[in-house]
């Protein structure tokens, strides 16, 4: 039998708030800074900043500028479009920023994707990556472009 | 808390676009067949916990429409638990733990998810993870298995190695499945095609994924002393527990899981294995994605840790090996999201039950059964067997 079907469609708009902790952390992308916020018991510096350390359930204290260089510690490369997301191919990468303990996720820039066979020689984890700064800023997690190698 | 066994299990025919049912429906299927193996008639289930992942299937709050499916109508107890793809062994261990609490005599765990009624999934996905840090880099389950393959390859430092291994994996469950009339894809997969297969996250590719699914289980949970009134069919449950991890990705070393093996030990302890390699005759590890079924290995003792692909080469996890690991052709064959843990803990149980058909592993006295679900984040373990005990070591 041929069965009938009925389209259905969601179009629900939202509104976040990113809080105090996370807005003064975007805020501070503007001016092309890095903070972290460090947990009094651990002492680790936890990116992204949150008011409480996950592992120890202890709220944070001092916010910490931390480098906007750091070592590549994972990657992948997205080499299919998918929904809402950029144009492949595009890479994302965990950075360890010096400073901080803990890494934080964003776009390798600056390196050539074509090659899937060649990942490895141009994208190196355990290589230092630096931040490349938008023109503008908004304070918004894209104020950093991406992070490129150094060298 | 009081012994408990499972004494029914049901999995729906699972398949891209189940056309033929609606969502309460393909519930029933599976509700239909665990009550008839265990004998039951549904007024005997004195409670239900359900779960899906709701969004998926574009139905908010479906235990409401799938009531009808598990016998909401004749006024039972209901409950529902959702951990994105850990539901379906979360659900599985609150069945468990109210049969075994004395609460209840029996328990129905029941799930269903039609993942492919969705025409764009990504839609939901990209919700699936905070909107400030990592929406906008879309790193959703596919990206986060990137993330602990290319960390894999670094740590063992031989990326062509971990390679072949994924394709292995891959090979191994896409092919079993064929065995196993309840999968959904069944076409077998060689090594080499595997190898071949076009990147979809580097270093993941295509053969290394799950599909999307239409499918449901159910599984009957009963306290001992139900359970040898209704059935002498039983899966005992020797433990069970769950463990959960930070969010944040960079919290966590991706080329390890720490938090399964934790929750392995502790785990074990309860169950009395000492040498899961020798005690467990076979498993139904998570294979969302082949480079997870290698680090599960490791976590769940069946490997030393950063050596889980030499089981893959040994051929000790083939079908025909000495621990064969997702007979039933795995997440990787058959993927109903938020029923998939369910189908885990249902494939487990019927091994030990000796009721696994063309996919039963000879002579399966113990098995378990993993989920895990959220950012790499929760895991579910169970250990079922045919005895009250594990065999010694
Ligand atoms: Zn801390």
């Amino acid at each position: 039998m041929s069965y009938l079907y009925i389209p259905a469609k969601w179009d629900v708009e939202f509104l976040h708030s990113a809080g105090e902790f996370t807005t003064r952390f975007l805020q501070n992308l503007k001016e092309k800074k890095i903070y972290g916020v460090r947990c009094p018991r651990c002492n680790r510096v936890l990116l992204p900043p949150r008011r409480v350390c996950d592992r120890c359930f202890v709220e944070t204290t001092d916010w910490v500028e931390v480098s906007d260089v750091g070592t590549l510690q994972s990657f992948c490369v997205v080499y299919r479009k998918f929904w809402g997301l950029p144009d492949p191919p595009y890479a994302i990468g965990v950075f360890k920023l010096d400073g901080s303990d803990e890494a934080l996720v964003h776009f390798i820039g600056g390196v050539d994707l074509t090659d899937p066979t060649k990942l490895e020689e141009v994208v190196k984890i355990g290589r230092k990556f630096r931040a490349v700064w938008a023109e503008e800023r908004r304070g918004h997690i894209l104020d950093i472009k991406y992070f490129e190698p150094m060298n | 808390m009081n012994r408990t066994a499972i004494i029914g299990v049901g999995i729906s025919r699972c398949g891209h676009r189940r056309d033929d049912v609606t969502h309460p429906e393909l519930v029933y299927e599976a509700v239909r067949e665990a009550l008839d193996m265990a004998g039951l008639w549904i007024d005997e289930v004195d409670c239900i916990v359900y779960g899906t992942m709701d969004p998926f299937d574009g139905i908010l709050a479906p235990e409401k429409w799938d009531g009808e499916a598990m016998g909401v109508g004749r006024l039972k107890p209901m409950i529902k638990v959702t951990t994105g793809g850990t539901t379906g062994m979360s659900i599985a261990l609150t069945a468990y733990t109210l049969a075994s609490s004395g609460l209840f005599d029996v328990v129905m765990a029941v799930s269903g998810q039609r993942v492919s009624e969705n025409v764009e999934a990504q839609k939901v996905l990209n919700l699936a993870v905070d909107p400030f840090h990592d929406r906008p880099f879309g790193i959703g389950a596919i990206a986060a298995a990137a993330f602990q393959a290319s960390s894999y390859m670094h740590r063992l430092g031989d990326s062509r190695r971990v390679e072949e291994a994924m394709a292995m994996v891959s090979s191994k469950n896409r092919t079993v499945a064929l065995r196993n009339p309840k999968a959904h894809l069944k076409r077998p997969l060689t090594v080499e095609e595997a190898l071949r297969s076009p990147l979809l996250i580097w270093p993941i590719k295509y053969s290394d994924s799950c599909p999307s699914s239409d499918g449901s289980a159910a599984v009957i949970f009963a306290s001992e002393r139900a359970a040898k009134r209704i059935s002498d069919r039983r899966a005992w449950v020797l433990a069970a527990d769950t463990i959960s991890d930070s969010y944040y990705w960079g919290s966590k070393d991706l080329s390890v899981w720490d938090s399964l093996a934790i929750l392995a030990r502790r785990v074990y302890k309860r169950a009395g294995i000492t040498d899961p390699r020798r005690q467990i005759d076979t498993a139904e590890l998570y294979d969302a994605f082949s480079i997870q079924e290698i680090l599960e290995y490791e976590a769940v003792g069946f490997a030393e840790k950063y050596k889980g692909t030499e089981l893959l080469f040994e051929g000790l996890t083939d079908f025909h090996g000495d621990l064969p690991v997702n007979a039933s052709g795995g997440v990787l064959s058959t993927n109903p999201i938020g029923a998939t843990g369910l189908i885990k803990t249902a494939e487990a149980a019927l091994q030990v039950m000796g009721a696994a058909g063309e996919h039963q592993v000879p002579d399966a006295q113990t098995s378990i059964a993993h989920a895990w679900g959220g950012a790499l984040q929760f895991h579910t373990l169970i250990v079922l067997s045919s005895e009250i005990g594990v065999k010694r070591p």
